[in-house]
């Protein structure tokens, strides 16, 4: 069944209205010798036959539903308020797209305002757009942008900015004549890493050249930052203090970014009510100062009236954007992600003000009770010294990876071995604790750390 | 009555959501963060569940979509969503996993994915497929990165990229993303490739030629492999924007055809949901000469690897370009296409083309009697139609796509492409029945007459929506992008 509603004879009465005897005839355009090639592809399935089948393939699967978890590192298991499901749901959301005719377009035109808004609010800047894919190509977004602003070309990169955004920063860049300094490596240079970016090495690093310093927050390492000198390095040369934050619940109880210099602010929204999906779709946001609005990529929505005086709202700021600027606009981006950005405003909705503070000081509670536990544990200990949210490093006894193999018998999922990113950690884990892991759970890995542990 | 702010509903103290008490002994809060790094102000809205029901199924109301109207929305493929495929998507098992869990307790998703790079190997014939890409304009993108690379490792950057005057906006603003200079190339009469100018342009700095197949205008160009022979033979290589590809899928393999490079658009052609503005996936198939440069990790198979590990996550690929975001790419739209294919097979899809365009054209036929069609041809999955007509009596195309709305309609894609004067692109999809049609037909017909005889009703368009037409123009001029709070409104 293709979903097709056509009948045979439909198709007949519409062939002839058309004026010709076969629907074949309509595809007289493709060269002959290659028409309707052979596809291999498996039989037909009926509706019950491939839910089957779907069904079976996600029970290959170890899932959060059945198995507690420790993994973050960009992706973030919390509790997920039933009324985000539901709205997402609705298939007047979910089935329209880009809201191009405003007059049928209120419901999605709105909640990306409020989308907008509650993005300013937790960020503390002025404007946001309606999404980006995700944080990592949010943020090599936001690298073109500040280039553009600034007409520099060299980008500084903090040592805790998440491995993966550094490489999608590399990728999207070499077209475009931009040095990228400082990353990665200043992991592995550094003897006796502290997890957080040095000020004097970061002003070594930063110059006149530079357009923007980018640092993330809490870094991927779990610390936070001293952002406040680093925005001072970064704003006495000129350059842009990008912020990223792969965590956004942080954002319930640290500092808005805007309050320590922040020019722009990236990140990763998918924390805010949006599943882990193994990794997709999720949720890019991208914020800035309002003088820099006119420079940003993606689509905006704004406030505006009717011919009454009734207010609506309109996707406005077009003459930034690829379908009316061509090669010269900010950016190629056209769809974005804007189920999940509603997503992520009925999650903020549904906790308010105080239950948002609420998640984070859960996350940081639990997270300080685990690192405390594990760290004092036989052949274990955090790494660095820097106060830190929801995440941390632990020095482990055996192979990160043999660990997890470990933890997996058990019936827990581990942590995420540095070793994949950086030589100087490959004896390392980075441990997530959030408020949707239970005390019996933190309990029961520590008790199987320290089975592990205690074999060595 | 125009539906209130999520920040002008509720009052302090009301919640939405209960969350448990800590289970764990607390610290003092000073002690883990220092009292400088904790925020003072949270300016967030405090509604009742019951409240933000309402307003956001109040809002829901206030939007057309697939699942309540008619939505021939030219170049985008407003197809029907299957409702299994959203079941399947929510499967815990695919929903609630992490993307850096063990490859051995992931095993399903992996499989899934190597089989839909392989489905849409088969379907496009191309010869390595990568699922990164979030959205069309990504996969764009990752293709012209590849190219970039390609051209590269040859030894000889160039620095032009021709897209034809027909071409999507993200055509032009990809290229100019990955550093190439944009050369616009001329339709000829018939609103294909011009092949003199093709030849004329098209010199060994020309690192490719962008196409869309079948064109914007949705027409399927019949000098296609004239077009692709001329830019191989200069070295370059041929881009495929697969955002049409409903109109061929099963009727002709795009690597048949000559293309280095294509991307699909898994939310037009394969039925997963459009989401309002998102989330897509823009999968991309290269041919055998790129397939080094494609973005890491893609999904790898070893038949004779223990159970467990046959399925796994390739990064060992030196020239791949690296990776265009973080994770494997939208995995959950995967997980819909997947299970529409399933669904469909080879002959489904051919189906689904073949229908496709028998609704295009039977719309044509219907509606050119009363509007001009640009060019004298039969269509593939698209019908472009011109209010040239119409505007003679101050009926714009814009005005129809208004006037469509009191219908029940959603309007056609209006003023795109941009080489034809008052453009309505109208795509009706093959989930569509000859009723539909028929009715559509019926109501631009009606409009059609209305703006000779009375075109004050098409003017003032639309009628009976919940706002009427709103001022763009101010919107733009003072951008009010925020709601702020009282204190804070400048």
């Amino acid at each position: 069944m293709g979903y097709i509603p056509n009948t045979e004879a439909d198709r007949e009465a519409m062939l002839a209205t058309i004026g010709v005897a076969s629907s074949a005839e309509l595809f007289e355009d493709i060269p002959a010798s290659f028409r309707r090639p052979p596809i291999d592809l498996p039989a037909p399935l009926s509706e019950p036959e491939v839910l089957r089948l779907l069904r079976q393939l996600s029970r290959q699967n170890r899932d959060w539903e059945c198995y507690p978890g420790f993994l973050g590192a960009g992706a973030y298991n919390h509790f997920i308020p039933s009324l985000v499901g539901h709205v997402i749901s609705r298939s007047e959301f979910y089935t329209s797209y880009t809201p191009y005719q405003p007059e049928v377009s209120q419901g999605t035109l709105q909640t990306i305002y409020e989308y907008q808004s509650i993005i300013c609010e937790l960020t503390g800047m002025d404007v946001a757009n309606a999404s980006m894919y995700d944080g990592a190509s949010a943020l090599a977004e936001a690298v073109i942008m500040a280039c553009n602003i600034t007409k520099r070309d060299k980008v500084v990169m903090a040592p805790g900015v998440h491995p993966e955004y550094q490489q999608v920063v590399a990728t999207y860049t070499p077209g475009l004549s931009i040095e990228i300094a400082g990353g990665a490596e200043l992991v592995e240079n550094q003897t006796g890493f502290a997890g957080v970016f040095d000020p004097a090495e970061a002003q070594r690093l930063v110059d006149d050249r530079t357009a923007c310093l980018v640092v993330q927050e809490p870094n991927f390492f779990g610390c936070l930052e001293p952002v406040e000198e680093l925005a001072r390095v970064a704003h006495e040369h000129g350059a842009l203090l990008i912020i990223c934050v792969t965590e956004p619940i942080s954002l319930g109880i640290l500092r808005p970014p805007a309050d320590y210099g922040a020019d722009i602010v990236v990140g990763e929204g998918q924390a805010l009510g949006n599943a882990l999906n193994f990794g997709g779709p999720f949720l890019g946001m991208l914020a800035c100062r309002e003088r820099y609005v006119r420079q940003m990529p993606g689509r905006i929505v704004g406030a505006t009236v009717d011919h009454d005086g009734r207010r609506g709202y309109v996707l406005t700021l077009q003459a930034r954007e690829q379908h009316i600027r061509r090669e010269k606009a900010t950016s190629n981006i056209c769809t974005n992600e804007a189920l999940c950005a509603l997503a992520a405003t009925v999650y903020v909705a549904s906790l308010g003000k105080r239950g948002l503070r609420k998640v984070a000081e859960l996350c940081l509670q639990k997270a300080h009770y685990a690192a405390e536990q594990i760290g004092a544990l036989p052949g274990f200990g955090l790494v660095h010294q820097a106060p830190f949210f929801e995440e941390f490093v632990v020095r482990c006894p055996l192979e990160p990876h043999q660990l997890n193999t470990e933890l997996m018998r058990r019936g827990i999922i581990g942590g995420y071995p540095l070793g994949r990113n950086y030589l100087s950690l490959r004896d390392a884990m980075l441990f997530c604790v959030t408020e949707a892991n239970s005390r019996e759970e933190i309990d029961a890995l520590v008790a199987a750390l320290a089975e592990i542990g205690g074999g060595r | 009555m125009p539906e209130p702010l999520l920040f002008e509903i509720g009052a302090p103290g009301r919640e939405g959501y209960s969350l448990p008490e800590p289970d764990v002994p607390t610290r003092d809060l000073d002690e883990m963060l220092p009292p400088a790094r904790q925020r003072q102000e949270l300016n967030l809205p405090e509604v009742a569940q019951i409240d933000l029901v309402r307003h956001f199924t109040r809002l829901s109301q206030q939007n057309f979509s697939v699942d309540t109207s008619f939505y021939p929305l030219g170049s985008c493929t407003m197809k029907y969503n299957p409702k299994v495929n959203e079941d399947a998507a929510r499967l815990a098992g695919f929903r609630a996993i992490h993307p850096y869990q063990p490859a051995e307790t992931v095993q399903g998703a992996l499989r899934l994915m190597y089989e839909l790079q392989n489905y849409l190997a088969s379907i496009s014939g191309m010869a390595g497929i990568t699922l990164q890409p979030a959205a069309g304009a990504h996969g764009e993108l990752t293709g012209m990165l590849m190219v970039r690379a390609y051209h590269a490792a040859r030894g000889h950057q160039r620095r032009l990229v021709l897209v034809p005057d027909s071409a999507h906006g993200t055509n032009p603003a990809t290229a100019a993303m990955c550093g190439y200079e944009v050369a616009t190339l001329r339709s000829n009469g018939r609103g294909g490739v011009d092949l003199d100018e093709l030849r004329r342009l098209m010199t060994d700095e020309v690192a490719a030629l962008m196409l869309t197949i079948p064109n914007t205008l949705g027409l399927f160009d019949e000098n296609i492999c004239e077009v692709a022979s001329i830019v191989h033979s200069r070295g370059g290589l041929l881009y495929c924007d697969g955002a049409n590809m409903n109109a061929l899928l099963g009727q002709v393999r795009f690597a048949d055809l000559g293309c280095d490079v294509l991307h699909f658009n898994l939310h037009k052609t394969f039925s997963t949901p459009h989401g309002g503005g998102g989330p897509g996936a823009g999968p991309v198939g290269v041919s055998q000469p790129l397939l080094p440069f494609l973005p890491v990790p893609v999904v790898g198979y070893r038949p004779e690897a223990a159970e467990g590990e046959k399925y796994f996550l390739d990064w060992d690929r030196p020239q791949s370009i690296g990776r265009v975001r973080a994770f494997y790419g939208n995995f959950g739209v995967m997980v819909r296409a997947y299970t529409y294919i399933r669904t469909l097979g080879a002959e489904g899809l051919r189906a689904v083309s073949e229908n496709a365009v028998i609704n295009a054209n039977y719309l044509l036929a219907l509606l050119k009697e009363y509007y001009d069609l640009p060019y004298q041809r039969r269509c593939m999955h698209e019908a472009v139609l011109s209010a040239k007509r119409q505007k003679a009596h101050g009926v714009r195309a814009l005005d129809i796509a208004k006037r469509l709305i009191d219908y029940g309609l959603h309007p056609p894609t209006i003023y795109f492409p941009l080489i034809v004067e008052e453009a309505l692109m109208i795509e009706p999809t093959e989930t569509e029945s000859k009723q539909t049609l028929d009715y559509f037909a019926r109501a631009m017909i009606e409009i059609a007459e209305q703006a000779e005889r009375n075109p004050e009703v098409v003017l003032a368009a639309p009628h009976h929506t919940p706002v009427g037409r709103l001022d763009e123009v101010a919107a733009a001029r003072r951008p009010n992008l925020r709601w702020r709070p009282e204190s804070k409104k400048s």
